[in-house]
């Protein structure tokens, strides 16, 4: 058996350089050579325990696949990873490892844990140059289901079952399958040929993705049972976006992170020819601090923004973005405002003359200073306000990018279905079961807005549970 | 891909089609709006439903030819595709216990209202439809409000057809007359629905308004559509796509709305040139 490789750190990832990247939308980590690989999955101790499982939502076999890797069978670490994800090329981009399986690692107890998110990712990258396998599905069994929404919960979902032998159809509200995988996350951080590979993968193990059909509009649950889906599975995602409730949110370059994201996303508006317009240079300011947060200012500063800020309330250590895209962000010049938050959004407003064409656009943001006080009831110290050190912020952009909730669509069409104070949907968290027979939910529609991958756990705590709940009803 | 079954021109800017989409068909209500893309490069944007058949599978839209992307559709002929239509979307025009209603309509919002007329008409009320152009050569749709109306006022602005005046003149005339209504409903151009607002508020007479502001994706995601509704001294934020378009008149910011309305002018008009450039380019 080979050497283990003990250096401390992890390999690097090889990146587009800073200043090149911050004006350009491609892809800023490069991923991993053969050669880099199968020196960081050297690292690996293959611990017998394997703690590094219980901290992936999928429970990817990760050292096993890892060893694949150390064996140079690059497709053997691909199967292993497949048959308990669906997305790996989409989870070892956009996963917060540092949080998940690299936090179990033993190998971080004293130095860095093994690069397991850039090894997944080398591994899908590796298959979808080289392979065009299909995952195996079992025989069709002759049951139909029905998945709501094609975004990571409902991919991983519909791929499960369709593992299993179901004929399973996604129904998607845009005009492209991906969900937020498309139109949230920009291009440089996920390539949008990665998310359409992903979907055509599930395409050819025959699950068919129906776009253009808002389900709670054009067509209910209940007419879903009626066509003979005997389960159906609700990952509608994030809805309405949440705003701050201050003066002046109403101006013209006033946006929501999802329609700021959407616009250049899915629209396509960051090209030079774009139908879909938006708003570009000058100064911008985003608030909040999450993965969205991140994403929208680094989008900003693609389009030709002179200055990004983040405005966020709490101290860097609270961020709850996930690091790299952090320090992606500040490599890029992104200025962190931090332990700020917003008070008022200033417009032009000229009274002399209604028909001046500046009129109600943005010119700044007023914010107050921030310290951390008593902590909260989750343990977190409670941003306070600082008494007189407000200033104003000069910017022509404001993304506000503090969160989402539920989408009301389904819930006010569905009869029975339970919902929580704030409009999320009510499920038993190991199943995904909700208050009506048959139906499952999981995703941002019954946490609010969350991670990509544990979407895709609920995905697939749902996919088992409703194969259990479709067998059972035979037996 | 979704067929365009019918096409018809109803003025030199506005065009009626028909569109197979069974399942938007099956639901639709008037006030609900659709989105579509006409290719596949194309912007969503929304249009109102203006009929539906559905025995047909079809749905009517009717546009006014503003912009880059309704030249484009425009430019399609009937048998031909456009790339995406997705609907019925946002919430019916809420007509139930209505027994006795003025619509007014201004411009292409009269293909808005017009279902709304039809549909009150249907079940027993009493309409009297005001509608108002420009001009005579903008005038549509005259025949169809006749057939669902009591009472019919044609308005232009410049008297070349009907009266001459804004719709709010028969508006004021009938309220001075002491006429009264269960509901006035007012579709049109912003400015329009603002004093349509005005005229009815001394009358106490409920007065709903359809709003059709920028959109993405039209089912309760971007909040690019939201408008301010002042209610008891408060300001609310609510969503066209979800929680309209039809909103209580009296509630509404216009002066908001239409500040957003204008957001990209300079840009629109930019992309409706290009696109003119283009089309007429591909004809010669």
């Amino acid at each position: 058996m080979t050497k283990p490789n003990m250096s401390l750190k992890k390999n690097p990832m090889p990146s587009q350089e800073p200043e090149v990247r911050a004006h350009n939308f491609e892809e800023v980590a490069l991923g991993y050579s053969e050669e880099t690989a199968l020196d960081e999955a050297l690292r690996c101790l293959n611990c017998k325990n394997m703690p590094c499982v219980s901290g992936c939502p999928v429970n990817i076999h990760i050292p096993e696949f890892i060893e694949k890797i150390k064996e140079g069978d690059f497709e053997g670490a691909y199967h292993i990873i497949s048959k308990t994800s669906s997305l790996p090329a989409v989870c070892g981009r956009v996963c917060p490892q540092e949080t998940q399986c690299e936090s179990k690692c033993v190998r971080g107890i004293k130095g860095e844990p093994v690069g397991i998110g850039r090894l997944e990712r080398f591994v899908a990258d590796w298959h979808n140059a080289h392979s065009g396998d299909v995952p195996e599905t079992e025989p069709a069994n002759g049951h139909r289901v029905a998945i709501v929404g094609s975004g990571p919960a409902g991919l991983t979902c519909a791929g499960d079952l369709a593992k299993k032998g179901y004929q399973v159809t996604v129904f998607e509200a845009l005009h492209t399958a991906g969900g937020v995988l498309v139109y949230g996350i920009p291009e440089f951080r996920l390539p949008k040929a990665i998310v359409q590979k992903e979907v055509d993968t599930l395409s050819a193990m025959g699950v068919d993705v129906e776009t253009n059909i808002v389900i709670g509009k054009t067509l209910t649950i209940d007419e879903l049972f009626e066509q003979g889906y005997e389960a159906v599975f609700v990952g509608s995602g994030a809805g309405l976006p949440n705003f701050m409730g201050i003066p002046g949110e109403s101006y013209k370059g006033v946006y929501s992170a999802n329609e700021f994201l959407t616009r250049s996303n899915l629209m396509k508006a960051y090209r030079d020819d774009p139908v879909t317009p938006i708003m570009k240079g000058g100064k911008v300011a985003v608030v909040g601090g999450g993965n969205v947060a991140m994403d929208a200012a680094r989008t900003a500063l693609r389009l030709g923004a002179e200055k990004v800020y983040i405005v966020y309330r709490r101290s860097l250590e609270e961020l709850p973005a996930r690091r790299e895209e952090v320090e992606h962000a500040m490599e890029e010049g992104i200025e962190f405002k931090l332990l700020n938050n917003p008070v008022e959004i200033l417009g032009y407003e000229n009274p002399a003359d209604k028909r001046d064409p500046k009129n109600g656009f943005v010119t700044g943001m007023k914010c107050i200073r921030m310290e951390l006080g008593e902590p909260d009831e989750k343990g977190r110290r409670r941003p306070v306000p600082i008494p007189g050190s407000e200033f104003t912020l000069d910017v022509d952009t404001v993304v506000i990018a503090i969160g989402t909730s539920p989408n009301p669509l389904i819930k006010s069409t569905t009869r029975g279905l339970e919902v929580n104070r704030k409009g999320g949907i009510v499920v038993e968290e190991a199943t995904g079961a909700t208050s009506r027979t048959g139906v499952y939910a999981g995703g941002d529609a019954v946490t609010g807005a969350a991670t990509v991958i544990s979407a895709m756990g609920a995905g697939k705590a749902a996919a088992a549970a409703m194969d259990a709940y479709i067998k059972g009803k035979e037996a | 891909m979704y067929r365009i079954v019918q096409k018809q021109i109803l003025n030199p800017t506005v065009t009626r089609m028909e569109i197979e989409a069974p399942l938007v068909a099956k639901k639709a209500e008037p006030g609900q709006f659709i989105i579509l893309r006409v290719d596949e490069a194309g912007e969503r944007i929304p249009l109102t439903i203006a009929d539906y058949d559905r025995e047909k599978g079809t749905v009517a839209i009717i546009f006014q030819i503003v912009g880059a992307t309704t030249e484009q559709l425009n430019h399609k002929n009937e048998g031909e595709f456009i790339q995406d239509f997705v609907g019925p979307l946002g919430v019916a025009t809420h007509t139930e216990g209505l027994k006795k209603v003025c619509i007014v309509g201004g411009g292409v919002g009269c293909a808005i209202a017009l279902p709304i007329a039809k549909k009150l008409h249907k079940e027993g009320c009493k309409v009297t439809s005001v509608i108002g152009f420009r001009s005579k050569d903008l005038l549509i749709l005259e025949d169809e409000f006749r057939a669902a109306s009591e009472k019919l006022y044609v308005m232009t602005d410049d008297g070349s057809y009907g009266r001459k005046g804004n719709v709010c003149v028969p508006l004021e005339e009938m309220f001075a007359a002491g006429e009264t209504f269960d509901e006035v409903i007012a579709i049109g151009p912003l400015i329009m629905m603002k004093f349509v607002v005005a005229a009815v508020k001394p009358t106490g007479i409920p007065c709903v308004v359809s709003m059709n502001p920028i959109m993405i994706d039209g089912t309760g995601m971007c909040g690019g559509c939201r408008l301010t509704l002042h209610r008891n001294g408060e300001k609310i934020t609510k969503f066209a796509c979800v929680d309209g378009p039809d909103f209580n008149g009296y509630e509404v910011d216009f002066d908001e709305a239409m500040s957003r309305g204008a957001m990209y002018r300079d840009f629109e008009r930019h992309a409706y040139e290009e696109t003119c450039n283009l089309l007429r380019k591909e004809e010669n």
